[in-house]
C-alpha cells in the first residue's frame, strides 16, 4: 500500500535541509571544485569521470593499505633497525625462525626470545577470544532480548547500555583501574559486605525471621504448584519436594552459619600474579565497554523480525518459550553469526584497553599479541621491525580467515 | 456452532478512544465484513476479537461465553494477516502444521489436516517450498491454509487481499467466497474496499471513527442507508448530495427547496426513521448517479452545466456543476451525445430512487425503486 | 491501591501478572548500576582531596580533614571533634597520639594540652569539592603542569574534525562513482575496497609506520589523519544508500545540463545526508577514541591527542591520582555531552548499519 511504502528520497530532502553549516560552508566549498571538475569532464568524458571520483579513496588505500600489506611481507624477510628499506639486509626466514623455532609452540618457554613473546601473546589472545566472545555474545543477546520487550523508556535503557562504547579505551581503563585498586571501592565494598553479614549473623531474631521468610517463599511456590497439579506427575513431585524443603528449612537449616563469613581480605585485582583475577578483569572490562555495540546489532536483528509473526504464533497457541526457540532463534541466527565472527575479529586485535589497564601484566598474564608486535617494533631498543612484521604476517593469516568467514556470512544474510 | 457478540465494546490507548462502544451480534456461519475508511478502527476491533488487543470496556462473547480475559490462543479463532505473517524459515508444510504441533495433536491427524487443506487450496506442489519461493497468491493461500487446518470456530481476515494485484484480488475473492460456501464457518473480514465487502458479505458493518454506522446486508446498505455517511460510502461513484430546506412534508410526500435554487416535490416516500419530518428543517437530498434523470434545460428542477463527460462505451458519466459550486454526477446507460459546456436540466423528482437526510445526516425518508 | 497494583501489573493480557516483566526490569536496573556506578564513582572521586584518595575514603561525598596552624608553629595539625563525658562536643587540635589516648589542645590555647581516649574523638571534616584538581593541571600553578588539556583537546578536535570531513568527502565521492556509474573495472574496485577489510592497521603496523615515516608525517597530526581517511565501511555504507536514489533524478539533472560534479554535490550528497550523518558519527567515535595508531605516530607531547595525553599522564603521575581522575573526567565529558544530546541518532544510526 502506498501509505506504507518506504519514504522516497524526495521525502528525505524535505527533512534534511542541512542547516546553515551546509548552506554557508560546505556547499560553497564544493562549488569551488566545479570549474576544474567541469574541465575534467570535457577532457575525459562521462566514461573517465568515475575514476576521478574514485581516485582519492583508492590513492589512500593504495599507499596506506595495499603498499604496507606488501611491504609487510618484504620487511618480514629483512633485518636491522633501519626504517629505510634499502638499508635493511635480507635475512631470509630468520625472523620466522625467531618466532617459530620452538620445541613446541604450545610451550612458549621452549621458543627463542621473540618466539616466547609472540606465542605467549598468541595463546593469551586466543584464550581471551575463546572466553570473551561467547560471554559477550550471550550477555549482548540477553540484553537485546530484554530491551526488545515492551518496556517503558526503551530508548533510555538502550542508550545507557551503549554509553561505554562511546568512552575511549584509556578512559575505560582509568575508570576500572580506580575501582579495582587494592584499596579501591570494590574491595572496600566487599569488606563492608562481609562485615554486614557478620553483624547480621549476630542479630538476635535472625533465625526466626529468616525461617519465616523462607517458608513464605516455599508456600507461595507450593500454592502455584497446587493449581498446576492436574498438569502432570511432575507438579505433584515438586509439591512433595516443597514439603521436604520446608521441613529441612525449619529443623536442619543453620541460618547463622549460612550468613556468617570470614572477613574479606582485599585482593589486588589487577596485579595478583597468583590468581586469574587480572585476566578475568581484562575480559570483564573489555566486555563492559563493547557490549553495547553488539547489543545494538542484535536488537536491530530482533526488531527486524516482523511483529505479526509473533501474533500469528500467538493465534496458533504457541507458548512464549516455543515461539522463542522456533521463531526468534532461527530468524536471528544470521545476525548472531555475524556478531560472533565480528567480535572474534575484534577480540584478536585487542590492545588498547589491556595496554592501559594492566600493561600486559602481571608478568605476561595479560600480554596480547598486538602488544608484543607493538613493543618489539617501537618500544624495545632493538627495534625489531623484521620480527614484528613476521609476527604481523602470522597474525594476518588468522584475521584473514576470520574476515573471509564474516564476509561470507554478511553476504548470505544480505541475500536471504 | 460459533456465534460472536460484542456489547458496548470500547478500546482506548491512553487517553484516546479508538472504539466507542460497539454492539454487534454475528450468527453462526455468517460471513461478516467490517468496512470503513482507514483509521475507523476496523482492524483494532478485529484484533480485539482475536485477543491480540486488550478490551478496555464492554464484553466480547463467543458462543455466549465471555472471552475478554482469554488469551489469543485460548479463544479457538484463526486469523489471516494482511502481511500473511508466514514463518519465512519454515516450509509450507511446517507453516501449516506449526499451530497443530503446539497443541500436541497426533502426527497422523496433523498429516491428514495438512493434506486436506493443501488439496483444497491447491498447495500440494509447494508443500516443501519456503514462503520466499512462492508468488503472492500462493502465499495468500498458505496463510488461509494455516487458518483452515486449525478448524477454528471463527476465521478472522485482516485485509487479506490488499497486497495482491487487481486481477489476483478478484480471483482470490471468488476463492474466499467458495471457501466459505464449502466449510460454512463463521468468518469476519476486514477491508476498506467496498467491492470486496459487497461481493463477499452476508452482512456488512460500516465503521466510522470507532462507531458502527450500520450493520446490515449489502443491498440493504445500498437501498436503505441509515445515514449520509453510509449512503456516501457504499456505491461508486458516490451518491450526490444537495443541501436544502424542507418546504412542506406530508404522509408520503415532501417538498425540498434546494439551496442551489428550485424546489423538488417528491412523492411515494416511506419514512426511514421514527422521526417525523417537519417543515422548515434543513435537509439533504441524496440521489445516486444511476438514479438521476436528465431532461431538457428548464424542464427539471435545476439546470446543470456539463464540465466533463466520460464515455465508457457501455455506460457514460456526466460531471456537471449547478449554481454555487454544487456538483453532480450522473450515470447514463449506453452512450450519450451530451458534450462539455452544454446545459442540461436535472429532474430530481423523477429519480427512480431518492433519499432525504435530516440536519444531522440521519435518514428521514426515502423512495426506492 | 488497587489502581496502583493494576498499573504495576498491566501487561498485554489484562489480569495476568507476568513475572518475566519483573525479571526484565531487575536485569535492566542491575545492568545500569554496573555501567554507571564506576563512571559516577570516578566522577565524585575526582573532587576529593589527594589525602582522601590516598586513604581510599570509601564515602560518596568529598570529605576533607580540617587543619589549623597553631600559634608558635608552622606545621598544620588536624582538628578533631571530641565528645566530652558530659555529652558536649568541642573542636580541638590533635597534637600527637599517646597509646590509646590522644593529646589535644584548644587551638586558641595551644599550651593547655590534655589527654582523652582516642575513641571519644573523631576527625573534624567538612564536605568540599576540590576544583583545584581540575584547574591546577590545566591552568598550571599547581605541582603538576604536565597535562596540557587545552593543547591535547585542540589536537583531538583537529584530528577528529579534519579526518571526519576527509572521510566524508572522499568516501561519498567513491560511493557515488560505484553506485551511479557503469564503467570498466567497477567490480575490481569493489573487490579491492573489500580487500582492505583484511588489512586493518593493527596487522600492518610496522610497514604503515615506515611508509608514514618516509612521507615525513611522523610526529605530525596528518600522519594520524590521512592513513585512516579512507574506510571500506564508509564507502559501502554510502554506496548502499546511494543505490536507493533513483537514476531518473540524475538523468533529469543531466538533461538540465548539470555537470557531473554538480550532480554529485547538489543532488546526490543532500539526498544521502542520512547515511552521511551515520558515517560522520561513526568516524567521530573512531577518531576521538583512537589509541594505537596515534601512539605509534606521535611521540612529542605537543602533538598528543587527549587519549595519548591521558595515557602518558597516567604513567607519569603515579602519586597524583587526584589530577589523573579529574583529567579523565575532562576527557570523557565531551563525549558524554555529545552522546546525551545525540544518543537517539547515534544508536539508531549504528543499529541500522550494523557495522563499526
Amino acid at each position: 500500500m502506498a501509505a506504507e511504502a518506504e519514504p522516497g528520497p524526495s521525502a528525505v530532502v524535505d527533512t534534511t535541509d542541512g542547516g546553515p553549516a551546509m548552506r554557508w560552508v560546505v556547499t560553497p566549498l564544493l562549488a569551488a571544485f566545479e570549474p576544474p571538475m567541469r574541465w575534467l569532464q570535457t577532457k575525459l568524458g562521462l566514461r573517465g569521470l568515475p575514476y576521478v571520483f574514485l581516485l582519492p579513496t583508492m590513492a589512500i588505500f593504495g599507499l596506506f593499505s595495499f603498499l604496507p600489506a606488501l611491504l609487510n611481507i618484504y620487511i618480514s624477510f629483512t633485518g636491522g633497525a633501519s626504517t629505510i628499506l634499502a638499508d635493511r639486509p635480507f635475512v631470509g626466514l630468520r625472523n620466522y625462525e625467531a618466532l617459530l623455532a620452538c620445541e613446541s609452540i604450545f610451550v612458549p618457554k621452549s621458543c627463542p626470545v621473540s618466539g616466547f613473546g609472540f606465542w605467549t601473546g598468541m595463546w593469551n589472545t586466543l584464550l581471551f577470544a575463546v572466553i570473551q566472545v561467547p560471554i559477550m555474545t550471550a550477555v549482548a543477546l540477553a540484553t537485546a532480548i530484554v530491551l526488545n520487550r515492551e518496556i517503558r523508556a526503551r530508548g533510555f535503557w538502550r542508550a545507557l547500555f551503549f554509553y561505554p562504547v562511546m568512552l575511549s579505551p584509556v578512559v575505560v581503563a582509568v575508570v576500572w583501574d580506580w575501582v579495582l585498586k587494592r584499596r579501591g571501592i570494590l574491595n572496600a565494598g566487599l569488606t563492608e559486605f562481609a562485615e554486614m553479614r557478620n553483624a547480621l549473623a549476630a542479630w538476635g531474631p535472625l533465625e526466626t525471621v529468616a525461617k519465616i521468610a523462607a517458608l513464605l517463599v516455599v508456600a507461595a511456590l507450593a500454592r502455584r504448584l497446587w493449581t498446576l497439579r492436574a498438569k502432570g506427575a511432575w507438579a505433584v513431585a515438586a509439591l512433595v519436594a516443597c514439603a521436604g524443603a520446608a521441613a529441612w528449612l525449619v529443623f536442619a537449616w543453620d541460618v547463622r552459619a549460612t550468613v556468617a563469613t570470614q572477613a574479606w581480605r582485599p585482593v589486588n585485582w589487577l596485579a595478583d600474579a597468583n590468581s586469574s583475577w587480572p585476566f578475568f578483569w581484562v575480559v570483564f572490562v573489555y566486555t563492559w565497554s563493547h557490549l553495547g555495540f553488539f547489543m545494538l546489532i542484535l536488537l536491530a536483528g530482533l526488531q527486524a523480525i516482523p511483529r505479526d509473526l509473533y501474533e500469528a504464533a500467538e493465534m496458533d497457541g504457541t507458548p512464549k518459550w516455543r515461539a522463542f526457540v522456533r521463531i526468534t532463534v532461527p530468524l536471528l541466527m544470521p545476525t548472531l553469526l555475524v556478531v560472533l565472527v565480528l567480535s572474534l575479529i575484534r577480540a584478536f586485535q585487542i590492545f588498547d584497553e589491556v595496554y592501559v589497564l594492566t600493561g600486559g601484566g602481571p608478568g605476561t598474564a595479560t600480554r596480547m599479541v598486538i602488544q608484543e608486535i607493538y613493543e618489539s617494533a617501537f618500544v624495545s631498543d632493538a627495534k625489531l621491525y623484521g620480527v614484528a612484521a613476521a609476527a604481523s604476517v602470522l597474525l594476518a593469516g588468522v584475521i584473514l580467515v576470520l574476515t573471509l568467514v564474516q564476509l561470507a556470512l554478511t553476504r548470505r544474510k544480505a541475500g536471504a | 456452532m460459533a456465534t460472536l457478540e460484542l456489547s458496548s465494546v470500547r478500546k482506548s490507548f491512553g487517553a484516546t478512544n479508538v472504539i466507542h462502544g460497539i454492539d454487534l451480534a454475528i450468527a453462526h456461519g455468517e460471513f461478516c465484513v467490517f468496512v470503513g475508511p482507514s483509521g475507523c478502527g476496523k482492524s483494532t476491533l478485529l484484533r480485539m476479537i482475536a485477543g491480540l488487543e486488550s478490551v478496555s470496556g464492554g464484553e466480547v462473547r463467543i458462543d455466549g461465553k465471555r472471552v475478554n480475559e482469554l488469551g489469543a490462543s485460548e479463544r479457538g479463532l484463526a486469523m489471516v494477516f494482511q502481511s500473511y505473517a508466514l514463518y519465512p524459515h519454515m516450509s509450507v508444510r511446517k507453516n501449516l502444521s506449526f499451530g497443530l504441533e503446539n497443541v500436541r495433536m497426533p502426527q497422523a491427524e496433523i498429516d491428514r489436516r495438512v493434506a486436506e487443506a493443501a488439496r483444497m487450496l491447491r498447495l500440494e506442489p509447494y508443500l516443501e517450498r519456503r514462503p520466499g519461493a512462492l508468488s503472492g497468491g500462493q502465499r495468500q493461500r498458505v496463510a488461509i491454509g494455516r487458518a483452515v487446518v486449525r478448524e477454528p470456530k471463527i476465521f478472522l481476515f485482516d485485509e487479506p487481499l490488499s497486497n495482491l494485484d487487481a486481477e489476483l484480488r478478484v480471483r482470490m475473492r471468488a476463492e474466499l467466497g467458495a471457501l466459505h460456501e464449502r466449510i460454512g464457518n463463521t468468518m469476519i473480514y476486514v477491508t476498506h474496499d467496498q467491492v470486496e465487502a459487497m461481493t463477499l458479505a452476508d452482512r456488512i458493518a460500516v465503521l466510522r471513527d470507532g462507531r458502527c454506522e450500520q450493520f446490515a446486508a449489502p443491498l440493504e446498505l445500498y437501498n436503505a442507508p441509515a445515514n449520509e455517511f453510509v449512503a456516501g460510502f457504499i456505491g461508486s461513484p458516490r451518491m450526490n448530495f444537495l443541501k436544502g430546506t424542507l418546504a412542506a412534508a406530508g404522509a408520503g410526500d415532501a417538498s425540498v427547496a434546494l439551496a442551489v435554487g428550485g424546489e423538488v416535490h417528491a412523492t411515494g416516500l416511506t419514512a426511514a426513521g421514527a422521526k417525523r419530518p417537519t417543515a422548515g428543517e434543513p435537509v439533504t437530498l441524496g440521489v445516486r448517479p444511476e438514479h438521476l434523470q436528465l431532461v431538457a434545460p428548464g424542464a427539471g428542477q435545476a439546470d446543470m452545466k456539463v464540465d466533463l463527460t466520460e464515455q465508457l462505451g457501455g455506460e457514460s458519466y456526466i460531471y456537471g456543476s449547478l449554481a454555487e459550486g454544487a456538483t453532480l454526477v450522473v450515470r447514463l446507460a449506453g452512450q450519450t451525445r451530451i458534450e462539455r459546456g452544454q446545459s442540461v436540466g436535472v429532474d430530481f423528482a423523477g429519480s427512480s430512487s431518492l433519499h432525504l437526510f435530516d440536519g444531522e445526516g440521519k435518514a428521514l425518508a426515502r423512495r426506492t425503486a | 491501591m488497587g489502581r496502583a497494583i493494576a498499573f504495576l501489573t498491566r501487561t498485554r493480557n489484562p489480569g495476568r501478572v507476568d513475572w518475566t516483566d519483573l525479571l526484565a526490569y531487575a536485569y535492566l536496573v542491575l545492568g545500569v548500576l554496573l555501567i554507571l556506578a564506576p563512571v559516577v564513582w570516578l566522577f565524585v572521586s575526582s573532587f576529593k582531596s589527594q589525602r582522601a584518595l590516598i586513604e581510599s575514603d570509601p564515602r560518596f561525598l568529598p570529605y576533607e580533614q580540617v587543619t589549623a596552624v597553631l600559634p608558635g608553629s608552622s606545621r598544620p595539625v588536624n582538628l578533631v571533634e571530641w565528645t566530652a563525658p558530659d555529652g558536649t562536643t568541642r573542636i580541638l587540635a590533635q597534637l600527637r597520639l599517646s597509646g590509646a589516648n590522644v593529646v589535644l589542645a584548644d587551638p586558641a590555647k595551644p599550651d593547655e594540652t590534655f589527654q582523652v581516649p582516642r575513641r571519644d574523638t573523631r576527625p573534624h571534616e567538612i564536605v568540599r569539592a576540590r576544583f583545584e584538581n581540575y584547574s591546577e593541571p590545566t591552568l598550571g600553578g599547581g605541582a603538576a603542569g604536565t597535562f596540557r588539556f587545552g593543547l591535547y583537546f585542540g589536537n583531538s578536535v583537529f584530528v577528529t574534525v579534519v579526518a571526519t570531513l576527509m572521510t566524508l568527502a572522499i568516501s561519498s565521492m567513491a560511493a557515488f562513482a560505484l553506485a551511479k556509474y557503469r564503467f570498466a573495472g567497477r567490480d575490481v574496485f569493489m573487490l579491492l575496497i573489500v580487500a582492505t577489510l583484511l588489512m586493518p592497521a593493527t596487522v600492518i603496523l610496522v610497514p604503515l609506520f615506515i611508509v608514514v615515516k618516509n612521507f615525513g608525517m611522523l610526529d605530525s597530526l596528518w600522519g594520524v589523519i590521512i592513513p585512516g581517511a579512507a574506510t571500506p565501511t564508509g564507502v559501502f555504507l554510502l554506496r548502499q544508500y546511494m543505490l536507493t536514489i533513483p537514476d531518473e533524478l540524475i538523468e533529469a539533472a543531466r538533461m538540465d545540463s548539470a555537470s557531473e560534479w554538480k550532480i554529485y554535490y547538489k543532488i546526490v550528497l543532500p539526498l544521502a545526508l542520512p547515511a552521511i550523518a551515520v558515517l560522520a558519527i561513526l568516524s567521530i567515535i573512531w577518531r576521538w577514541n583512537d589509541f594505537l595508531w596515534p601512539l605509534v605516530v606521535l611521540s612529542r607531547s605537543e602533538t598528543f591527542t587527549l587519549q595519548l595525553g591521558l595515557s602518558s599522564f597516567k604513567g607519569e603521575m603515579l602519586d597524583a591520582t587526584h589530577y589523573l581522575l579529574a583529567m579523565t573526567v575532562l576527557t570523557l565529558l565531551p563525549v558524554t555531552f555529545v552522546f546525551a544530546f545525540l544518543q537517539k541518532y547515534i544508536t539508531t544510526g549504528i543499529a541500522n548499519t550494523g557495522m563499526k
